[in-house]
């Protein structure tokens, strides 16, 4: 989208492009085999069209029948072999497409695990990551689609201009040319002059959907204020700058197709010229004329794709380029050589933690301090934008502080890896995602183990269980695309099951309450301030604060920096900030 | 007319198929065994060349005229489209998905594009050139004419038997394939989720595990699929070896020209080759198809909205109460029913609070009176007039409506402003930007009020949002202002600064508060519960 990201140099785009081609290397066979039965494909066809025409020119001087047996097995033996190499190069294409799909899509995964959520502050929109996954599967064009066709086109080609050039050079001479205008210059053409326009047609095709977006998110609105018009207007606008970029994209691909047909065209009278000539000069057997004028004609099936393979190759190296602005982004935190073992258990101490973000002037954190002991209920408290969400990153390493320690049962959270730090502090994040899948998948991602009857009372506790009751399919309802078919509120809940359900000493909940009403947000904080079953300690992080009465500790932030602490009733009764947030809700 | 211009072209380029054939069987015959030089066949050789001019032409012609027209088709039907829904669905398209709703009217209208610039123009080839060239062959070699006739029709056969086939395998493909890429960007949007639960390294494998199972189930329903592909291959080489040979056998009996068997052999791969290319556009074809299924199931849907032939005048909300009689409805394919029989009352001026769960269709009233919807049971009356009589856009000028999220759009903040009131001069948006406390968002932009918003420019927060909502309905000036939970996104302070806000829009003016705060609730004048539909603790006064 952005302007500055497009005009990169070249060069860039086509350096990323050979990085992402290496990530395939260890399929080069089944690659190779692809290629070779493509243009064996190709071959076997012109083979049939050059022997046919050899057959009817012996068949012209009248020969006993059976001499001509061999050509007519021949014709036939080509015919079959086209199509059996045709299916065989499809069967293996796909299966080798498929297969460089789950390779890419794994290489990506796996270098997005480091950098996600800290590594792409500023990037990191479902918009960034929608085209990230675009990217990866434009890539997969990349061998069968954008390199597949020259390459089948250069074996090809090699071989029918050596088998030209034994009985008539000049032929070959003419045959070669005409491919590479054909196959080289007309997509050079193409592609320079669709250049122009086609750096217009995709922001033009990006405004017009972000329009339409708009129109259909703001519908309604538009309604109320008589604006529709003015807007669906908007649209035919958007929609002509569009059609104005892809005109001259309909007169060059007219212009090249014409050009495609008119080299073919003119080879093949050159062929036949130059044959005629050497079949009169008696340099050529007059009975191959017809073959290799044939031949001709049939060879141009080589660089019938190459047009759209150039174009593909074009897209994926665009792909490769945009995919390295999200991978190749600094990775914030990374793992100890020699991480240290979990300790068994223990407070997770927050000590002097300071946090500063680039290019902002006032720290996130300063100076914060907590002990969450086992078994402890803390609140942390405060406005929007206070720097809780920062301080529940830094307890699962998602960011390291810039100065000040986590320690965890006396260790410092750095020597642990972050897989084994996250077993043991789990964070339920304020925007946590639901999987395309049920409701008991989604909860179950936190305890794999979990049995039926676990995941139905961590939801019931969650406070979901009358709903999970009523549901038809019970905890094997599908939640939707994202989640899309359960509401807000019950997304949320949803999540915190996957807090109770963890087997986790710690557990960070980042506003549970973001989506509940004012009763249900204080419900359910006091179920959590008073149910103490367990051993676990936990961190709660919110803005609502009626139901905090129970909590072991409740913290207040502003701008990042503590400016109360104490039980519930300390705090309202020295009326400080605390006293002020109660009153405003 | 594309189709007639395809037709004619077609015809034009079969006839110099034909010609170009014709005049290379000449050319080779006076070579050999003719004997002839170059120079002896140097006439034939410049039609030659003249003939592949003309064909080139075509080519051109019929690119550039297809592409030409179906961008225009498709232009106008997108534009219709889009005023139909704004038309007759402006809520419905909230309800639905935006992001579907967008796919089918840029990606859906661009594969009838291809459709329409594509398939068609080939499917007229395909019909076109094989009975040019019969017509041509048939008297001269009735062999090779009835070889072709009888293979021909396999291939439009076994495409039609791919294209069923299709449905079990050649589409499943494809489902597979936006299958894999939806759970790969399941996985990528969840990976924060994932990481924070320790489960992202189990992901990697979960990616690598599905891709290699639906890889191996995929290929064993193609390798049966791609038969079919296989014999309608066979059938065209075939049906040209088998040319070849008849062609051969006539050759030595006698009873055909040299030059006509040349030309004869060289038509036999050209008759293929079109019909064959119909069965490549096969998914512009299925794609076109569906895209114009859904524009149509869009265009034809029944409207959310009626406008009455012989609207009456629009009621005044200042002059008289807006009354809602037994008021029902039920939302288009889900069974029961949002609103059961909603009865209630707002008198000119006063602050009517609407509080409920939430999914009790508070909302639902507030679409119903701002007509973005129509009940389906029941009367909504302003000062006695039946709303349905009225047309809704005039009924909607005395109206403000602040949503739930309200939508900036890709403008200047003053054009987002000024949406309800575009003709506002700079006094009445300062004031009402004042009003709605967005003083100091103004001061910490750029450009001030000429900031743009939007994509890729200046975002706004869900209270700053909230805020130009408000600015608007200010600057709308209607007597009649609806608030659908104009807080529920924000924390406790900025909905206590919203709050004050909201009170001072409310003077003068006829409010209704959908909310679940109880603190703006407070200071309405009534306040009404809404629970299952029914209004459970109406009219208490305050």
């Amino acid at each position: 989208m952005s302007s500055a990201r497009a005009l990169k140099p070249e060069q860039n785009r086509w350096r990323a492009l050979e990085r992402a081609a290496r990530l395939v290397s260890p399929r080069r066979g089944q690659l190779i085999l692809s290629i070779a039965l493509g243009a064996g494909a190709i071959l076997a066809a012109v083979g049939l069209l050059a022997v046919a025409g050899v057959l009817i020119s012996k068949a012209a001087l009248r020969p006993e029948i059976l001499t001509l047996t061999i050509f007519t097995v021949g014709v036939r033996a080509f015919a079959i072999a086209r199509a059996l190499l045709r299916y065989c190069e499809r069967l293996v294409s796909h299966d080798f497409a498929f297969r460089v799909l789950a390779d890419l899509r794994v290489r990506f995964f796996q270098r997005l695990i480091p950098l996600v959520p800290e590594g792409l502050r500023g990037i990191r929109s479902g918009d960034v990551l929608s085209r990230f996954v675009g990217d990866v599967d434009t890539l997969q064009d990349l061998y069968l689609r954008a390199l597949g066709p020259p390459l089948i086109a250069i074996l090809a080609i090699a071989v029918l201009a050596v088998a030209v050039a034994i009985v008539l050079p000049a032929g070959a001479v003419v045959l070669v040319a005409a491919m590479l205008i054909a196959g080289l210059l007309l997509p050079a053409f193409a592609a320079r002059a669709g250049r122009h326009s086609g750096l217009r047609e995709g922001p033009a095709r990006a405004q017009l959907s972000a329009e339409l977006v708009e129109l259909v998110s703001g519908a309604a609105e538009l309604a109320v204020y008589g604006r529709e018009q003015q807007w669906a207007q908007r649209i035919e606008q958007a929609d002509a700058k569009l059609a104005a970029t892809e005109r001259p994209g309909a007169w060059i691909s007219g212009v090249t197709s014409g050009a495609g047909v008119a080299i073919g065209g003119v080879a093949m009278v050159a062929v036949a010229a130059i044959g005629v000539q050497a079949t009169a000069a008696g340099q050529l057997d007059g009975v191959l004329l017809a073959g290799i004028v044939f031949l001709t004609i049939g060879a141009f099936e080589a660089v019938v794709g190459l047009p759209d393979a150039a174009q593909r190759l074009t897209a994926c190296a665009q792909a490769a380029a945009r995919l390295e602005t999200v991978t190749q982004a600094p990775v914030p935190v990374s793992d100890p050589p020699s991480p240290a073992p979990l300790p068994p258990g223990g407070a997770l101490v927050f000590e002097d933690l300071c946090v500063r973000f680039e290019g902002r002037e006032q720290p996130a954190l300063s100076n914060v301090s907590a002990t969450l002991e086992p078994g402890s209920r803390i609140a942390l408290v405060g406005a929007s934008g206070a720097g809780k969400t920062t301080l529940a990153s830094c307890a699962v390493r998602f960011l390291d502080p810039s100065s000040g320690s986590v320690t965890l049962g006396g260790c410092d959270i750095r020597e642990l890896s972050q897989d084994a730090l996250r077993s043991a502090v789990r964070l339920v994040s304020q925007d946590a995602y639901l999987f395309t899948t049920t409701i008991a998948q989604n909860v179950r991602l936190a305890a794999p183990e979990a049995s039926d009857e676990k995941i139905i009372a961590a939801l019931a506790r969650a406070g979901l269980g009358p709903w999970i009751a009523s549901l038809p399919g019970g905890i094997e309802t599908l939640v939707g695309e994202e989640g899309a078919e359960v509401s807000g509120g019950q997304r949320g809940r949803i999540a915190l099951a996957r807090g109770f359900i963890a087997r986790s000493q710690i557990v960070i909940l980042d506003e549970p309450t973001a989506n509940l009403d004012a009763a249900g947000a204080r419900d359910l904080l006091s179920a959590i301030g008073s149910e103490r079953s367990d051993r676990r300690a936990m961190l709660v992080i919110t803005h609502t604060v009626e139901g905090l009465e129970d909590f072991d500790e409740i913290i207040v932030l502003e701008a990042g920096a503590v400016v109360e602490r104490g039980t519930w009733g300390e705090l309202i009764a020295a009326n400080g900030a605390l006293a002020r947030l109660s009153a405003a809700a | 007319m594309p189709l007639a211009g395809a037709v004619l072209l077609g015809v034009a380029t079969s006839l110099l198929v034909v010609a170009q054939a014709v005049l290379l069987g000449r050319v080779i015959a006076s070579a050999f065994p003719g004997g002839q030089d170059l120079s002896e066949v140097s006439d034939e050789l410049w039609i030659l060349v003249a003939v592949v001019g003309a064909r080139a032409l075509c080519a051109f012609g019929f690119e550039t005229s297809g592409r030409l027209g179906a961008r225009r088709v498709v232009g106008e039907l997108r534009a219709s489209l889009t005023a139909h829904m704004l038309e007759t669905r402006p809520a419905g398209l909230r309800g639905q998905r935006a992001g579907e709703l967008v796919t089918n009217a840029v990606q859906g209208l661009s594969s009838l594009e291809a459709y329409f610039a594509r398939y068609l123009p080939q499917l007229v080839l395909a019909v076109v050139v094989p009975v040019v060239i019969l017509i041509y062959i048939f008297p001269r070699d009735f062999a090779a004419g009835a070889i072709l006739l009888v293979t021909l029709p396999i291939i439009p056969f076994f495409m039609i038997l791919i294209g069923l086939a299709a449905r079990t395998a050649t589409e499943r493909r494809w489902r597979t394939l936006s299958l894999l890429s939806a759970h790969f960007l399941d996985a990528v949007k969840g990976l924060q989720t994932l990481k924070a639960n320790d489960r992202a390294q189990r992901q990697l494998e979960s990616l690598r595990d599905t891709g290699e199972q639906y890889r191996k189930e995929t290929m064993v329903t193609l390798r049966i699929a791609f038969l079919s592909s296989l014999v309608l291959e066979l059938a065209a080489m075939m049906g040209t070896a088998l040319v070849a040979a008849a062609v051969a056998i006539q050759l030595i009996n006698g009873g055909l020209e040299f030059s006509t068997a040349l030309a004869v052999l060289l038509l036999a791969p050209e008759l293929y080759l079109p019909v064959r290319m119909v069965g490549q556009q096969f998914h512009a074809s299925t794609d076109g198809l569906t895209a114009a299924q859904e524009c149509f199931a869009v265009l034809d849907a029944p409207a959310a909205v009626s406008v009455p032939a012989a609207p009456l005048p629009s009621p005044d909300p200042r002059m008289g109460p807006l009354v809602l009689e037994n008021v029902g409805f039920a939302y288009e394919g889900r069974g029961e029913a949002v609103l059961e029989s909603i009865d209630l009352t707002i008198s000119p001026g006063e602050q009517l609070a609407l509080v409920g769960p939430s999914g009790e269709g508070k909302s639902t009233v507030a679409a119903l009176i701002l007509r973005l919807l129509d009940a389906q049971s029941g009367r909504i009356l302003c000062n006695g007039v039946d709303l349905l009589e009225v047309d809704p856009k005039e009924w909607r000028q005395h109206l403000a409506w602040v949503p739930q999220r309200p939508t900036l759009f890709s403008a200047t903040l003053a054009e987002n402003i000024r949406l309800g009131r575009p003709d506002a001069d700079d006094g009445a948006l300062a004031a009402a930007c004042a009003d709605a406390g967005l003083e100091r968002l103004i001061d910490s932009m750029p450009q001030g009020l000429e900031t743009r918003l939007g994509e890729g420019q200046r975002t706004l927060s869900a209270g700053e949002t909230q805020r130009v909502a408000l600015a608007r309905a200010f600057l709308r000036d209607a007597p009649l202002v609806i608030l659908d939970e104009p807080t529920a996104h924000l924390d406790a302070e900025s909905s206590a600064e919203i709050g004050d806000s909201i009170a001072r829009l409310s003077q003068s003016r006829s409010v209704l508060l959908v909310v679940h705060r109880p603190a703006l609730a407070a200071a309405a004048d009534r306040i009404i519960t809404l629970r299952e539909g029914i209004v459970v603790d109406g009219q208490v006064e305050r």
